[in-house]
């Protein structure tokens, strides 16, 4: 049991695990891991709850009904294993502002949540403009030698990376 | 195809059991975490690069013995070298200024981090509806279009053994990761 006490593994460990539970979903289920359609799911079951039709007629979101389905259960079942992940470590902690931004920009909540937003509503534009994220290009797509999926992995870090270095230069 | 795909609940239970799965590794890895996002976007730690890696060579291994059999079958993405590159950079623009990515967010929650579940998740799904209302117009200007890579993966080019070229492609990704245990990073 030691092991899943320790607060980190070694990144091999952990990514040789995940090509493993990456082969296992497509064998199991069918499906490679993904996180980022999820948020669209999400997105479509919210809105269709105040414009129906709306989404009924959207074209994008007609290309897949919303609704609870593998992918969402995924999502929902990393926030529970990094749950017991953390607690077994004693790792988890309640968390405001993460240290790294605390200590070049500021310890308040209000900025922090603002530039989250932000960056995640530009991150969500993002992935569905490239048609997945780190995940489902970098890690599934990749693996299946998509040209695609190398194409975006490689963009989603040249743009992190410039954006970064830019943020943390200011 | 085999049967059990088709089986909803049991799909959906699979779903979450290989989530929760997922989200204890992403935790050990240290990935539910901004700093250690934001250190490997700043060059300053690999963590994150280097389970992506690893997670790729061995699904691709997989892959290259399974496929063969007729027991994976392959889902590559649609898509177009165009849409990779613009959609791209602005998901990293995103990710650099979020410090998570739609997978580590929910790990990130799971982790105790409240920037991540009312500041982050909220904002991937906005993003995610604001695409959603813009797709039809990106398409009709032919800004969004699929080419002739979209839905393609090289394993269905391969003649003979996958292994051939995966195993050297392998090496490679394999020598990248050496250089950097080298470099100290």
């Amino acid at each position: 049991m030691g092991i899943f006490t320790e607060t980190q593994w070694s990144p091999y460990v952990v990514g040789a695990l995940i090509g493993l539970l990456n082969i296992i979903a497509l064998r199991i289920s069918n499906k490679p891991l993904a996180a980022s359609t999820t948020y669209l799911n999400v997105s479509g079951m919210i809105r269709k709850i105040f414009q129906r039709e709306k989404v009924q007629r959207n074209e994008y979101y007609s290309q897949k009904t919303p609704q609870v389905d593998w992918g969402v259960m995924l999502v929902g079942g990393i926030i529970i294993g990094s749950f017991l992940s953390a607690t077994l470590s004693g790792d988890f902690q309640i968390t405001l502002v993460p240290e790294m931004w605390a200590s070049n920009f500021s310890s308040d909540f209000f900025p922090r949540f603002i530039t989250a937003l932000i960056g995640g509503i530009i991150l969500g534009i993002g992935a569905r403009w490239a048609g997945g994220c780190t995940s489902g290009h970098g890690i599934s797509g990749a693996s299946q030698l998509s040209i695609v999926s190398w194409m975006a992995a490689t963009a989603f870090f040249i743009g992190g990376i410039v954006t970064a270095l830019i943020k943390y230069s200011l | 195809m085999e049967k059990h795909y088709d089986n909803k609940r049991l799909q959906l239970f699979l779903g979450l059991l290989i989530g929760i799965v997922f989200g204890f590794l992403l935790q050990k890895g240290g990935v539910t975490k901004y700093d250690v996002i934001l250190a490997q976007l700043r060059l300053m730690d690999f963590t994150v690069l280097k389970i992506m890696l690893t997670a790729v060579i061995v699904t691709m291994l997989g892959i290259s013995y399974w496929y063969p059999k007729g027991k994976i079958q392959l889902h590559p993405k649609p898509g177009s070298i165009k849409n990779s590159m613009i959609g791209g950079l602005i998901f990293g623009v995103g990710f650099a200024i979020l410090g998570y990515c739609p997978g580590t967010i929910a790990g990130a929650v799971g982790n105790g981090y409240i920037d991540g579940l009312i500041g982050g998740m909220l904002g991937i799904i906005i993003g995610s509806g604001i695409f959603a209302s813009m797709y039809s117009t990106l398409k009709r200007k032919k800004i969004i279009e699929d080419d002739h890579f979209s839905e393609v993966s090289l394993f269905q080019r391969m003649k003979g053994s996958p292994f051939k070229y995966t195993l050297p492609f392998a090496a490679v990704l394999i020598g990248i990761m050496a250089i950097l245990e080298v470099a100290g990073l």
